[in-house]
């Protein structure tokens, strides 16, 4: 792999339904967050009659729309690792033997500590985002799906499908308040992962020696330069 | 020798032929053939009333005193007419001896065909020791009659979950009945106390259909408790609406708004509540200005407040609202964000000025 970037200064990387993927992705958890946040912490009382209103109704509305375009786009995303590229099934894949994955996570985890003069050249993630997308928007996502659902359940009832699905996590869990308060521990989660993704991006972006955000958009991976 | 419903109806003042016209309106109404008047007389004058052996252990007789007033149907009833509580060392004119020896000839006569309920729980630390039946640890007695029981009804949240002794750090190691017997099928009836009429409902029809009621996932009888009280609270519009009680006796209090914010527990709490109400139907928590605390869930006293929605975290020795947490680590985030920035910019421009 790296031999071959010698002579190539573009890679395409990233497949159209990867793109789309991404960014409905990133929309649908901007508006779970906030309506997540806002069915946990609600906005201030509305005086008038009961029937006039429907501001909760609304949000949770919205919450529940949103979670269904992000766990459609979950599945998409987990049949598309199977129809794709080489890079669309590194969400999936989690290379814990390879010793040459550990040791280049030390040398990011560095260039990130301003140890290294220079950030390794990839195609896709480098490991260090490797891991955490796979801790946090994998693994993360799915736990999101499934205790949301369980949540979800509650109000379509025994014997929905979501109840069937996901239901079981609630005794699991200890009781309905503990699975709320761990889905909403993972929406902060989910925002610090939102700040520093962004922020790295940008970073890589103007530091590293390949394109970041403009690959998200186009699908290709631009080299700065052309040594390994 | 336990009544059978025949004699408890002669009892009552219900002649024979007023028996038998019965059982004949009942074989009509049931749609079956005149032949199937007889069989019915047959079966109530032979069939014996069930007994009930009710135990209590650790526990603070709530549920008894919840179920001494269920309206629909009376407590009298139940307690006279359709079961046969044989045991009940609380409420029993028998005492000591006395007593333990009904407790053991129900059980010695019965095997098999008697309801087991039990209020409390059984504390398993010091080999039972802190709680004490009849001179011998409540657990032991709570085995003996599971033993030949052909169902258990776990009364309340003590039996059900644990309740109160059983709350962190749960010094007497109070252990929910079905942790402690695990070999029969066990109804549970949380609630710290359940409502009067559901319990009294649970164990009628036990009685009449001779099956337990269908159960949820957790045990509990489905027709009171598979859904929330939030589900079916009359104060859901103004949550809908977005109304809400900001504080204790402010406008929206007055109101009758919604109790969310004050830290209703409604929202996660399985109980009929806001269906069947309390003290005969005529009010519950909620309707009288206060939060639902939950009390029929597990653990809901080591769930953090009765008066916060989105309650503290305990885990990994954090002790604070996850809010709180959630927006003092987004603002570390965002703050070593920008001081990484602020290194980079200045590493970028040191690199470049030595290296071009």
């Amino acid at each position: 792999m790296q031999t071959e970037l010698k002579t190539q200064t573009a890679v395409y990387v990233y497949e159209a339904p990867v793109r789309i993927w991404h960014w409905v992705n990133a929309l649908s958890i901007v508006v779970l967050a906030i309506t997540g946040y806002l069915i946990g912490s609600p906005l201030p009382t509305v005086a008038g009659e009961a029937s006039d209103h429907y501001i909760m109704g609304y949000i949770r509305f919205a919450h529940f729309a949103a979670a269904y375009v992000f766990t459609v786009g979950f599945i998409g995303r987990i049949y598309w690792a199977f129809v794709g590229n080489h890079t669309s099934r590194e969400l999936f894949t989690f290379p814990f033997w390879k010793v040459s994955f550990w040791r280049e996570l030390i040398h990011e985890v560095r260039w990130y500590l301003f140890l290294e003069r220079e950030p390794r050249k990839y195609i896709g993630h480098n490991p260090l985002a490797h891991i955490t997308m796979v801790a946090i928007i994998t693994v993360g996502g799915l736990l999101m799906i499934a205790t949301g659902f369980a949540l979800y359940a509650e109000q379509t009832g025994l014997g929905s499908w979501q109840d069937l699905l996901f239901g079981w996590l609630i005794p699991l869990m200890g009781q309905s308040q503990d699975v709320r308060l761990w889905h909403h521990w993972g929406m902060w989660i989910i925002v610090w992962f939102v700040m520093i993704h962004v922020y790295v991006a940008i970073r890589e972006d103007i530091m590293s020696r390949q394109s970041m955000i403009s690959t998200m958009i186009s699908g290709w991976r631009m080299y700065k330069d052309d040594r390994p | 020798m336990s009544e059978t419903f025949y004699d408890v109806m002669r009892r009552q003042g219900i002649t024979r032929r007023s028996f038998l016209k019965y059982c004949s309106l009942t074989a009509a109404a049931l749609g079956l053939g005149p032949q199937f008047a007889g069989k019915i007389a047959h079966a109530m004058e032979n069939k014996p009333r069930t007994p009930v052996l009710w135990l209590h252990g650790l526990e603070c007789t709530c549920c008894s005193e919840s179920f001494i007033r269920s309206g629909h149907p009376l407590t009298k009833d139940v307690v006279l007419s359709m079961l046969s509580l044989d045991y009940d060392d609380t409420i029993m004119t028998a005492a000591g001896h006395q007593a333990e020896a009904i407790l053991e000839e129900i059980v010695e006569k019965h095997k098999g065909n008697y309801i087991l309920a039990v209020e409390g729980n059984p504390p398993l630390n010091e080999d039972g020791m802190y709680c004490i039946i009849g001179g011998k640890p409540f657990v032991d007695q709570l085995k003996y009659a599971a033993k030949d029981a052909k169902a258990i009804i776990s009364w309340g949240s003590c039996a059900s979950w644990g309740c109160v002794q059983a709350a962190h750090p749960n010094p007497t190691q109070a252990t929910p009945v079905h942790k402690v017997i695990t070999d029969k099928p066990i109804i549970k009836v949380p609630g710290c106390p359940p409502i009067a009429e559901v319990m009294t409902g649970v164990i009628t029809y036990m009685l009449t259909f001779d099956r337990l009621p269908s159960l949820d996932r957790q045990g509990r009888p489905k027709m009171f408790y598979s859904q929330r009280i939030h589900d079916k609270c009359y104060r859901r519009p103004h949550f809908d609406a977005g109304q809400f009680v900001e504080s204790w006796d402010d406008e929206s209090a007055r109101k009758g708004y919604c109790l969310y914010k004050m830290g209703c527990k409604g929202p996660t709490t399985y109980n009929a509540c806001s269906t069947v109400r309390w003290n005969g139907g005529l009010s519950f928590p909620i309707q009288s200005g206060h939060g639902c605390i939950g009390c029929s869930e597990d653990g809901f006293w080591d769930k953090g407040s009765f008066y916060q929605h989105v309650t503290n975290t305990h885990q990994f020795g954090v002790e604070a609202n996850a809010d709180k947490v959630g927006v003092a680590t987004a603002g570390v985030v965002g703050a070593a964000v920008a001081a990484h920035a602020a290194v980079s910019a200045i590493k970028r421009a040191q690199h470049k000025g030595d290296g071009q």
